[in-house]
């Protein structure tokens, strides 16, 4: 299997036969062509039919690639759904997915290039796709903060920060009252 | 963290049931419960053959008793009101306790077994005199035995068996002071006097109260004490110099008196002389200087010395023995021994019975001594001493020994304060006290037991008994979680005990020596105690100690006493009897190097005396000079006064510890309209966690949170006496929030129709007090939160992020923020006998109140139920915020009595003291009866629970652990084998 896939691997032939002799120049020929035969017709052809499949590959990739892209939308879809469903009360479910709807986008844009490595090709413009996939995942993780916002996790609010500080010294004191006994 | 912190709260808070409660098999696991009956006044005996032997009691806190004599518990008890002093005990027809109490205008007889009242009967008179409970023997008007009350100006004869009075004569209308009833055959003899010198007897006939006859005589001298009964018809008095002794004769109502100078008795005793009080047939006993005079008086009337004891110290009353034997006890001191005699009246030379019993110093002298006989086996007698020590302790003494003996000091406790413990030292072992590892882990073992529900009800005892028994709770070193400590009290005989706050045992005690009466200091009593020296960090090899402050006397312009303690070992340090008085005693925010807190004593001269006398003491206040305010309440003009420190007095002897002020600022309330009934502020030790208050929108609100905030409650003058005298138009409360620095009145409120009394309870930013409506006929009570207005500004969240913000800055009164109160008032149902509010060590765990209601119990209310944002409809943000919805009464539910099933007779007060776990809050309430309790009042959120079963825990990690082992070696086993086909 592993020798086939080498054989099949566009970057790694040992060895090749090419049997479509490539050269136009008359000189090279010993054998005179068959009569009705154009050469020229035949490269035509061959060329095409190779860029015809590189082509075709790239689109996919191409392809591929935009769909990888638009999978975070999907995914931001079904979050929402379920953040609508958490409700907006701090307990263990909606803390949960909220915690989850942000980890996902994080880790997912932790390894861009790792998922469009596939479909790295000189001819595909993967840079769309990845701003794609970026951005959708920048929403998905701005939909997370939103939530957590929503749950009231975030401090946004002067109440956050004043509520730690410690009551201010006060620098008089007195004291007394009712006489003793 | 402090927001994680807060958010862990929020979310236990959030499955906290709404009460505090425990369950069954929870009480006494924290909690102890110690019964007194206080210093006893009256002992009567009651041993008959059959039945238990018990002595009946009453005592200075008007409680009545029945002790068991055997071991000295209380078969039963009665706590009567404060005001129903009782002035007389006795017991009539063989099973009746008759009292006499409210200046002789109460009546009542209890059922001498089980302590059930039978009746009561209530005796008006208009005039107020002494009062006399006389129950003669075989005195019957129309069947009913009798008994004589002498009470309020008026004799009563009322009848034993139901209390009915069956005769009236009324004496306030005669300028007798009656002093004496006799009864001689069916004819009752009331003596007294008239005008101190003009003896007075009236005979009236016992069986329907008619006057037969009355004869005076006057004595050409005035007289000094009270008349004292020698025999049936005799009388000895003390003339107004000291000096002679008066003997009075009553013959068939004809008065004839003699007297004689004391110095004929006896030569070489010269001083004042004092008749003790203690009735013997034929005798009595004077008491000149430390000497005690036992003086026969003849038939013919003369005097006889027949024995002069020296350091005597109390002599009982007789006791019949048989037909016509009396017996007495007396005891004098001698070698660090008490000396107990009981003799014959009537065979001087001959000693009935004659001990020595060595009693703790620390109870100090006997005040009083009751005896009681009983026959031994071979017929003699044997005789049996109850002595109420001079820390007001009850011993039982017989054939040499203490049998038994009570505190029952503690049940007059005055103040309170709290000591750490010792910190563990190395080198104590564990296993010492945990027994060994084997009985752990049957402990254990027991409760996993317990925790899967296999256990036998053998088993569950066990459990239950291993709880309580807990030696965890009772050691004498600091733990980890700050539950135990010592309780510091100071009571009113002027000894001080530390109890342990696990079981309530008496640690150590001390008799104060510097509170001990002495020609210098009369009638010393403690007022205060204090905190005086906390080690903390580098401190620590120094024990604690607290301040004692006592005085002279009863009035302001005695000198005052200061003792100083060693917490850890009860051992007085030092005591000084400084000249000056000590009006207020204000511990400063401010401690020295050895950790020792400044005090400041104010004389009622308006000196300020620093308190350690050290140099280092004085630069510290030196340095804080101009922040040091005091301040003055004068309930009886109506004045609240500031005062500064000004500079050192001025005075003929120099004296660098003793500070002049100067007045600042005097609030006069109109005398006319408003007089002052109650004052409060916060305690200075409280731990406030924040300055905000955020509202349901994520709001703030800044609390206004000042040490220097004083609560005043005035009613209207006319309605500073009892519910019940004014109509609601004449009754008005004001209530008054000052600041005690710059005498600035942050909020007024007028509450029309209500009066006092008013408790109230200050804490944080906000009071809570307790009231009278008249309008509704119900008690009140209302909270007042107040809030600094001046820093509501601060809502940019970017100035808080960068922390350019000036909240944390110390903040002067005389910036006069501005500030806004918010008030909301509910019905209550109870009257309050005092109100605490939880303290806890960070003060994070929401508060609750503590409320001592007239049933003597301890209710936990929480603070949310008293909250000004209360609606009637509160919004869904708000209830998840955990407004409860308006009501205009406070719920009481019982199990939120911290007390359960418990009462603490006669509640005088409740402390709290905050534990080192941030939950947790100690409760200590004092009365009659001591409590002791812990309480969380949002559960323990920080800590497992007690009943945590450990070892089920460690099985299930011990199981785990297997289960990972054995699944590891199968799964390898399996890979094995899988590579081998």
């Amino acid at each position: 299997m592993d020798k086939g896939k080498g054989v099949m691997g566009s970057n790694a032939r040992r060895w090749a036969v090419d049997f479509s002799d490539n050269s136009t120049s008359p000189s090279s020929r010993d054998v005179p062509d068959p009569p009705g035969f154009s050469r020229a017709s035949i490269d035509q052809d061959d060329s095409t039919l190779s860029r015809q499949k590189k082509d075709a590959e790239s689109n996919w990739k191409a392809q591929k690639a935009w769909e990888v892209a638009q999978a975070p939308f999907k995914n931001l879809l079904m979050m929402g759904f379920m953040m609508w469903m958490a409700g907006s009360t701090v307990h263990l479910f909606s803390i949960g997915i909220t915690f989850s709807a942000l980890w996902q986008p994080i880790s997912a844009l932790q390894s861009v290039g790792k998922i469009f490595e596939p479909y790295k090709d000189s001819r595909v413009e993967l840079l769309g796709p990845k701003l794609l996939f970026i951005a959708l995942n920048l929403g998905g993780l701005a939909l997370g903060v939103w939530k957590l916002n929503a749950l009231g996790l975030l401090p946004t609010h002067t109440s956050d920060w004043v509520s730690s500080l410690p009551p201010a010294q006060e620098v008089e004191y007195s004291g007394g009252g009712l006489n003793l006994s | 963290m402090a927001i994680r912190v807060f958010l862990i709260v929020l979310l236990f808070l959030s499955f906290t049931n709404l009460t505090y409660s425990l369950y069954e098999d929870q009480v006494g696991l924290m909690d102890w419960h110690q019964k007194y009956i206080g210093k006893v006044k009256h002992a009567v005996f009651h041993t008959q053959k059959t039945g238990r032997k018990r002595v009946l009691v009453s005592t200075e806190e008007n409680v009545v008793a029945s002790l068991d004599l055997r071991h000295g518990e209380i078969f039963w008890r009665h706590v009567l009101g404060t005001n129903d002093v009782i002035d007389g005990l006795d017991i009539a027809l063989g099973k009746y306790v008759i009292t006499l109490s409210s200046d002789g205008s109460i009546l009542r007889a209890w059922n001498l077994p089980d302590g059930q009242m039978v009746w009561e009967s209530s005796l008006p008179g208009s005039k107020a005199s002494k009062s006399i409970l006389y129950i003669p023997k075989n005195l019957k008007a129309d069947k009913d035995d009798l008994i004589l009350v002498y009470g309020k100006g008026s004799l009563n004869a009322v009848s034993g068996v139901d209390g009915e009075v069956l005769w009236k004569k009324d004496f306030s209308g005669e300028s007798i002071e009656v002093s004496h009833i006799i009864q001689s055959s069916d004819v009752i003899y009331v003596t007294g006097f008239v005008d101190s010198s003009k003896i007075s007897v009236y005979g009236l006939n016992a069986k329907n109260g008619e006057l037969l006859e009355n004869n005076h005589a006057a004595l050409p001298f005035g007289t000094f004490g009270e008349l004292l009964s020698v025999s049936g018809d005799m009388f000895v008095v003390l003339d107004e110099m000291r000096s002679k002794i008066v003997i009075v004769h009553l013959r068939n109502g004809e008065i004839s008196y003699n007297q004689k100078h004391i110095s004929d008795l006896t030569k070489d005793l010269a001083g004042q002389a004092v008749i003790l009080p203690s009735r013997l047939p034929g005798m009595f006993a004077l008491n000149i200087n430390s000497y005690v005079l036992l003086i026969k008086v003849t038939n013919q009337g003369e005097l006889v010395l027949v024995d002069k004891v020296n350091n005597g110290a109390a002599v009982s009353d007789s006791l019949s023995i048989s037909e016509d034997e009396h017996a007495f006890a007396f005891v004098h001191y001698g070698d660090n021994k008490i000396h107990l005699s009981v003799k014959n009246v009537n065979d001087w030379n001959h000693d009935l019975l004659k001990e020595s019993i060595v009693i703790d110093h620390q109870k100090g002298k006997i005040d009083k001594i009751f005896v009681n006989n009983y026959v031994r086996t071979d017929r003699s007698h044997g005789f049996r001493a109850l002595m109420v020590m001079e820390d007001h302790s009850l011993l039982l003494v017989q054939q040499g020994e203490i049998v038994w003996s009570r505190e029952d000091g503690l049940a007059s406790v005055v103040d309170v304060t709290t000591s750490e413990l010792p910190v563990q030292k190395e080198g104590v072992s564990v296993a010492k006290v945990e027994q060994n590892l084997f009985e752990w882990l049957k402990g254990h073992m027991l409760k996993l037991k317990g925790t899967l529900m296999i256990a036998s009800p053998d088993d569950l005892a066990a459990i239950q008994a291993l709880r309580l028994r807990s030696s965890e709770k009772s050691k004498m070193t600091r733990d980890h979680n700050g539950f135990r400590k010592l309780l510091i009290v100071l009571t009113r005989a002027g000894k001080v005990f530390a109890l342990h706050t696990g079981d309530g045992r008496v640690v150590w005690s001390i008799l104060l020596p510097s509170l001990h009466k002495s020609e210098a200091c009369e009638n010393p009593v403690g007022l205060h105690i204090y905190q005086w020296q906390v080690p903390h960090h580098h401190a620590l090899d120094e024990n604690p100690s607290v301040l004692v402050v006592g005085q002279c006397g009863p009035s302001l312009s005695t000198p005052a006493v200061l003792s100083f303690i060693d917490a850890y070992t009860g051992m007085e340090l030092k005591s000084l009897s400084p000249a000056h008085t000590a009006a207020q005693v204000i511990p400063l925010p401010h401690t020295d190097s050895t950790e020792q807190r400044l005090h400041l004593i104010i004389d009622d001269k308006q000196h300020a005396y620093l308190y350690p006398r050290t140099p280092e003491a004085i630069d510290i206040l030196k340095h804080e000079f101009s922040n040091v305010y005091w301040y003055s309440v004068d309930a009886d003009n109506g004045v609240i006064r500031g005062h500064a420190l000004k500079s050192n007095c001025i005075q003929e002897a120099v004296d660098e510890y003793c500070f002049d002020f100067r007045d600042l600022w005097s609030v006069v309330f109109p005398s006319e309209s408003e007089k002052i009934i109650a004052t409060m502020t916060r305690k200075s030790n409280e731990v406030v966690h924040t300055q905000a208050k955020v509202m349901t929108d994520y709001d703030v609100m800044y609390k206004y949170i000042s040490k220097n905030l004083l609560f005043v409650a005035n009613a209207a003058p006319k309605a500073a006496g009892e519910i019940g005298t004014v109509i609601p138009e004449e009754a008005w409360l004001v209530i008054y929030i000052l600041d005690t620095v710059t005498g600035r009145i942050l909020h007024r409120m007028t509450h029309h129709g209500c009066q006092g009394p008013v408790h109230a309870v200050f804490s944080e930013n906000w009071v809570v007090y307790h009231y009278f409506n008249l309008r509704a006929h119900r008690y009140e009570m209302s909270v007042v939160e107040i809030y600094d207005q001046s820093r509501a500004d601060n809502k940019d969240v970017w100035r808080f992020v960068l922390g350019k913000h000036n909240l944390t800055s110390p903040v002067s009164s005389y910036s006069r923020p501005e500030v806004i109160a918010k008030s909301q008032s509910y019905f209550f149902t109870h009257s309050v006998k005092a109100i605490e509010v939880t303290s806890t060590a960070k003060g994070i765990t929401s508060k609750q109140l503590l409320i001592g209601t007239i049933g003597d119990q301890v209710l936990a209310l929480d603070k949310r139920f008293l909250d000004p944002r209360r609606t009637v409809n509160p919004s869904q943000a708000e209830k998840e915020d955990g407004i409860i919805p308006l009501t205009d009464s406070l719920p009481i539910i019982p199990q939120s009595y911290i007390t359960h099933a418990l009462k603490v007779e006669g509640l005088r007060g409740i402390v709290t003291v905050p534990a080192k776990l941030e939950s947790t809050s100690l409760v200590f309430a004092y009365g009659v009866d001591l409590f002791f309790t812990q309480i969380a009042p949002s559960r323990t959120y920080d800590s497992l629970t007690e009943d945590f079963s450990y070892a089920l825990l460690l099985l299930t990690i011990v199981a785990l652990v297997a289960a990972i082992f054995v699944t590891w070696v199968l799964s390898e086993r399996k890979d094995l084998q899988d590579k081998w086909r």
